[in-house]
């Protein structure tokens, strides 16, 4: 029977340190508790400097994204019980700048995000007024997109992606994938601005379809799928121009 | 102002992980299945300039050498074929209504074609 | 927009060479450098050898010929996408451009020769 299970925490701060260093903390060994709660435990009972993001603690809200023994997970989701006997070793996410501790630095996925232009887009003249009702879409229409609409932002993906960590301007998957699904909804009529955005040289030509983005997506969105779809579908509009 | 700390990533990055490391052998079958498309091209050249230039290659082509470079480019080429199937149905997505056709049909129906032109070959060579 | 077509172009070269080269090349190999060199030297019974000119008339048949130009040509261009971008993926980062033109330029050239050889080419004696 486990009694304490020991974690190894990246500790950075800003103003006092040049160099990260790792800090052992010795937590409360609970079957049912993840990696979040022993973290919470040090904050409240051993160390209220540890900085860190979270929220939901439920897995939808994406804001608990860490390096839990080398893999990208969500906190709230990295039970302690499959990580005995430890130590584990807790690190911010990889292939962002730190800004303290556990926290990252995310204003370039921010504006990634906003790059692919996130939201329905309506050709001029093409917007329907309110008195025509809803934009109607049937399930096969929405099956087309729905996967790839449930991305909580966490950036396990970019975590993940060998890409991302020799490239920083790589668009990457989550970005991607976001404007995959505007892209493939039927009431959205903006694709052939999103793909300028999502065809240029820094977005999927620099995926070389590793796929760790889609195996540690905690959403099974598939970011992987939606940028080899982007670059058939790149194919498709040079080959058959009259098809887009 | 407060200086966020830089990680680099280190060039050994795809030993880190078995994900990456198998990924770099998928990426490296290139090099032997590039390597043999030019020993084909050599090949084919010698064939057409007639028997005399083409019996030396027949000679090398009986070389532990070429042997093994010919075991290692097959393990090479089964290598790219299997990840190349596996991962065809992330990029080709059929939908039947609001289904995705099952990924199983369509990497069986590539090696199923694989068989068939391997078979094919090996028949219209040797055997025919 | 330029740049991106350029890109579809290589991928599209890259995509066509990977279903090439996983359906012929893996019997091509077996055919040529694993078989051929046995069944030549008799090692295998009841196997004969086709000989230089059974292996003529089947490489420079109609279908021989444009399965050999396919076979040759679109993997090499796959193989020179895959090993520029790995390049990258090593670290070659500084060389890429010279990497690129290296491979994909010996993927063009390969090509053409292969093209010459194939359906061009006519030795002076046979």
């Amino acid at each position: 029977m486990n009694e304490t299970i020991q974690l190894e925490i990246f500790r950075y701060h800003p103003d006092k340190d040049s160099e990260p260093s790792f800090q052992t903390f010795e937590v409360p060994y609970r079957e049912d508790w993840v990696v979040l709660d022993a973290i919470n435990w040090i904050k409240d009972n051993v160390d209220g400097s540890l900085t860190y993001r979270w929220s939901c603690r439920m897995g939808v809200c994406g804001s608990c994204g860490m390096m839990v023994n080398g893999t990208p997970k969500l906190s709230c989701a990295a039970f302690l019980k499959n990580y005995l006997p430890g130590p584990i070793r807790v690190e911010p996410l990889n292939n962002f700048p730190v800004e303290r501790d556990l926290v990252i630095v995310l204003d370039s996925f921010m504006e990634k995000l906003q790059s692919v232009k996130p939201y329905l887009i309506r050709q001029p003249g093409q917007e329907k007024p309110i008195s025509e009702g809803e934009y109607r879409q049937s399930p096969a229409e929405l099956a087309k997109y729905k996967q790839f609409s449930m991305c909580i932002n966490c950036m396990l993906c970019y975590a993940a992606c060998p890409v991302m960590g020799l490239d920083p301007e790589f668009l990457g998957p989550a970005a991607i994938a976001l404007g995959m699904r505007y892209n493939l909804d039927s009431r959205d009529q903006a694709k052939s601005d999103r793909m300028e955005v999502i065809a240029s040289h820094e977005a999927i030509w620099q995926c070389t379809f590793v796929g760790e983005c889609s195996v540690v997506c905690p959403k099974n969105v598939d970011p992987a799928g939606a940028i080899q779809q982007a670059k058939f579908q790149s194919m498709l509009n040079l080959l058959m121009p009259w098809s887009k | 102002m407060p200086k966020p700390y830089m990680r680099k990533m280190p060039a050994t990055w795809w030993l880190t992980k078995r994900a990456y490391f198998w990924f770099m052998m998928r990426e490296l079958t290139a090099v032997f299945v590039g390597a043999y498309c030019v020993l084909l091209l050599v090949l084919v050249w010698k064939l057409k300039q007639g028997s005399p230039a083409f019996g030396p290659v027949m000679d090398w082509l009986q070389t532990p050498w070429s042997i093994g470079f010919h075991f290692i480019a097959l393990v090479a080429a089964l290598y790219h074929a299997l990840t190349w199937f596996a991962l065809l149905p992330k990029v080709i997505v059929i939908r039947v209504g609001e289904e995705k056709l099952p990924p199983i049909l369509l990497v069986g129906a590539h090696w199923l074609l694989w068989a068939i032109v391997t078979a094919g070959l090996v028949w219209i060579v040797f055997f025919k | 927009m330029a740049k991106s077509t350029g890109e579809t172009i290589w991928w599209s070269l890259f995509a066509a060479g990977g279903v090439v080269a996983a359906l012929l090349i893996p019997a091509l190999i077996l055919t040529t450098g694993l078989l051929l060199p046995f069944v030549d030297i008799g090692a295998i019974p009841n196997v004969k050898s086709p000989g230089f000119v059974g292996l003529f008339a089947l490489a420079f048949s109609v279908i021989g010929k444009l399965l050999l130009t396919v076979a040759i040509s679109l993997p090499l261009f796959h193989c020179a996408h895959r090993i520029v971008h790995t390049s990258k993926d090593l670290g070659l980062h500084a060389a890429h451009t010279l990497i690129a033109v290296l491979f994909y330029g010996g993927a063009i050239v390969g090509t053409g020769f292969a093209v010459w050889v194939i359906w061009l080419f006519q030795p002076v004696s046979s």
